[in-house]
């Protein structure tokens, strides 16, 4: 089935789009430096950002559009295991609050700009710095491309064939990241997060009282579920994929490079931690819209290609308020999570490019590059980046969106011991870092390409099922958790063992992680430096 | 965790990062129908009620830190 062409939907989308593109534009001129020309000024908006922007970047950030689509899409095709991603985003609050307020501190007193900077720094390893590079820069990829699946799936619902608009996004995305920088995605992130936290609050109200309560919707969804196999609980076997997925996925989180920007673009320290208390607002919205996959389920809608053999699920949310609402309504709503695509998106793109200029280029390329051409590299390379995600994502249909985010994750923790642990240790010696990280990704990547899916032999999954292993059960596990295990092993037995190779030299001294090491008094490189 | 002050009350409170982890990662203790609120089952707005505590629970996690600096 593909939906008519929808007039009046098409131009509140492309209206909104331009909105939002006209002030990516203008936002080159807010709050701005001496000059855009570097990574510091275009790559972290001269790190200036205070509580409220903060809130709205790392917001728009981590909780991203296609996080809007798949999630629901996750609850509508397999039940209860799609709601990982309400424990997922409130555990990485209690566990990340004082490891990035410690980043911050130590990437503001050293002017690092990303996790592979930092390493190089703490850990005195230029090959521990480069891998850390690259796993954030692979990672990102995947990701970039995801958000891109959001806009498809609008543009899908709306009645339009062919990738053009995606190409279109694409164009106008670069241009204004490449101007604007992290300040362009700040500032719409602004206009696209009331946008949909008026959406969902009409939607978890206005839908349910449509049709007839949670009560209804909740035994529509799950006798819809048990036809296919699942069911609005969890079985016994999914209790450790489900802890382990939202355990992991929590830890990885702060790792990706657009995490790090997000924090490091914060002015102070206290400005990090108060966010940590303030960003699960974001969690209950995305809880909320994760309810939407069971409201789906429960109005029989049909995603679009649903008589197809592989229908594209991520459209039940636009089809959804395609046929509960009006459709200026619906036309706001795609508006919504095409304008949210494009934040993350941006953000990412400048991310990945941040990490490229700083620690590929300059330390393999042109040791002795100015701050400018650095940017200028970082502002180029963001484009390269996004050309790539819309090839990804125009040559590879995705189905199930997610699970490419899953396996974004499983190769993004494998530089937890580097950053985490460095953050609070030098116990480790770099080489043992490194060996666990070869490790660590070889086991993950193995264990990924022996996983299958439904449509696929290899790469099909990040839950990894025992059973592969000769053990007798149906569970399953977040591969990420046993790379990241075997990645921590390794590292922890080789560094006795090294003990006699020459050690990095440590350019960070305790005081300059912050509170943690300072005197009880007021003092040093806290939250009164960073102010403005 | 950081050891940045000296009074062992405030190391105490950084245990209440821990209750939000256990409470929303051990599904065992959760995962049922009833009692259910409104239609929902237990095992939806006992999570979702989680959110709020995590943001309580971190809430006073940064204002006891900050004071302590």
């Amino acid at each position: 089935m593909i939906p008519k062409f929808d007039g009046l939907e098409f131009g509140i989308v492309v209206a909104m789009f331009a909105v939002v593109a006209v002030l990516g534009f203008l936002a080159t001129r807010w709050r701005r430096g001496a000059s855009l020309a570097s990574v510091e000024e275009w790559g972290l908006g001269g790190r200036r950002f205070g509580t409220a922007v903060s809130w709205f970047l790392l917001g728009g950030d981590l909780y991203t559009a296609y996080t809007f689509v798949a999630v629901p899409a996750l609850l509508f095709g397999t039940g209860a295991a799609g709601f990982f991603a309400v424990p997922y985003t409130i555990a990485v609050f209690p566990l990340v609050m004082f490891v990035a307020a410690r980043m911050w501190s130590v990437c503001h007193e050293h002017g690092y700009a990303t996790a592979a900077d930092f390493v190089r720094g703490r850990h005195g390893s230029a090959i521990l710095a480069l891998l850390v590079a690259i796993t954030g820069i692979v990672a990102t990829m995947p990701y970039i491309a995801l958000q891109l699946t959001g806009i498809r799936a609008v543009i899908e619902t709306i009645g339009i064939g062919g990738d053009w608009p995606l190409w279109v996004a694409f164009a106008v995305l670069a241009v204004y990241t490449f101007t604007s920088g992290l300040r362009a995605p700040a500032m719409v992130a602004f206009v696209k997060d009331i946008l949909i936290y008026v959406m969902v609050l009409v939607a978890v109200i206005y839908i349910p009282y449509k049709l007839g309560g949670y009560d209804v919707i909740f035994h529509g969804a799950q006798s819809a579920l048990a036809a296919k196999g699942y069911s609005t609980l969890l079985s016994g076997s999914q209790y450790l994929g489900y802890t382990t997925l939202a355990l992991g996925s929590a830890l990885a989180l702060f790792l990706y490079p657009h995490a790090v920007t997000g924090v490091l673009a914060s002015r102070s320290r206290d400005v990090v931690k108060k966010n940590m208390s303030l960003l699960p607002a974001y969690s209950l919205m995305l809880g909320f819209i994760a309810l939407l996959g069971y409201m789906a389920l429960a109005a029989h809608v049909k995603p679009v290609g649903g008589t197809t053999a592989k229908p594209d699920t991520t459209t039940i949310v636009p089809v959804l308020f395609n046929t509960e609402f009006p459709h200026w309504f619906a036309g706001l709503a795609f508006g919504a999570i095409v304008i949210g695509a494009l934040v993350p998106a941006a953000i990412m793109a400048i991310a990945a490019a941040n990490t490229f200029a700083r620690d590929i280029y300059k330390p393999y390329f042109r040791r002795n590059a100015s701050a400018r051409e650095e940017g200028l590299v970082s502002q180029i390379a963001s484009v390269v980046l996004k050309l790539g995600a819309v090839g990804v994502i125009v040559g590879l249909k995705l189905t199930f969106a997610l699970e490419f985010q899953l396996i974004g994750g499983v190769v993004v923790i494998q530089i937890l011991p580097s950053v985490v642990l460095g953050l609070y240790t030098r116990w480790y010696h770099r080489w043992a870092l490194v060996a666990g990280w070869i490790a660590g990704m070889g086991l993950s990547v193995y264990m990924l390409y022996i996983t299958p899916s439904t449509t696929t032999a290899h790469f099909g999954s990040a839950s990894f099922a025992l059973s592969s292993w000769g053990i007798d059960t149906k569970m399953t596990i977040w591969t990420g958790i046993v790379g990241v295990v075997a990645n921590l092993v390794v590292a922890t037995a080789l560094t006795p063992l090294l003990a006699r190779l020459p050690r990095g030299r440590d350019e960070t001294s305790p005081g300059d992680y912050g509170e943690a090491e300072a005197p009880p008094i007021p003092f040093g490189p806290g939250p009164v430096v960073g102010q403005t | 965790m950081e050891n940045h002050t000296k009074s062992g009350g405030r190391k105490l409170i950084l245990l209440l990062l821990l209750v939000p982890l256990v409470a929303v990662l051990v599904p065992e203790f959760y995962n049922r129908s009833n009692p259910s609120i409104g239609g929902m089952p237990f095992f939806y707005w006992w999570q979702l009620l989680w959110i709020a505590g995590v943001a309580i629970c971190v809430g006073i996690v940064y204002l006891v830190t900050r004071r302590a600096r």
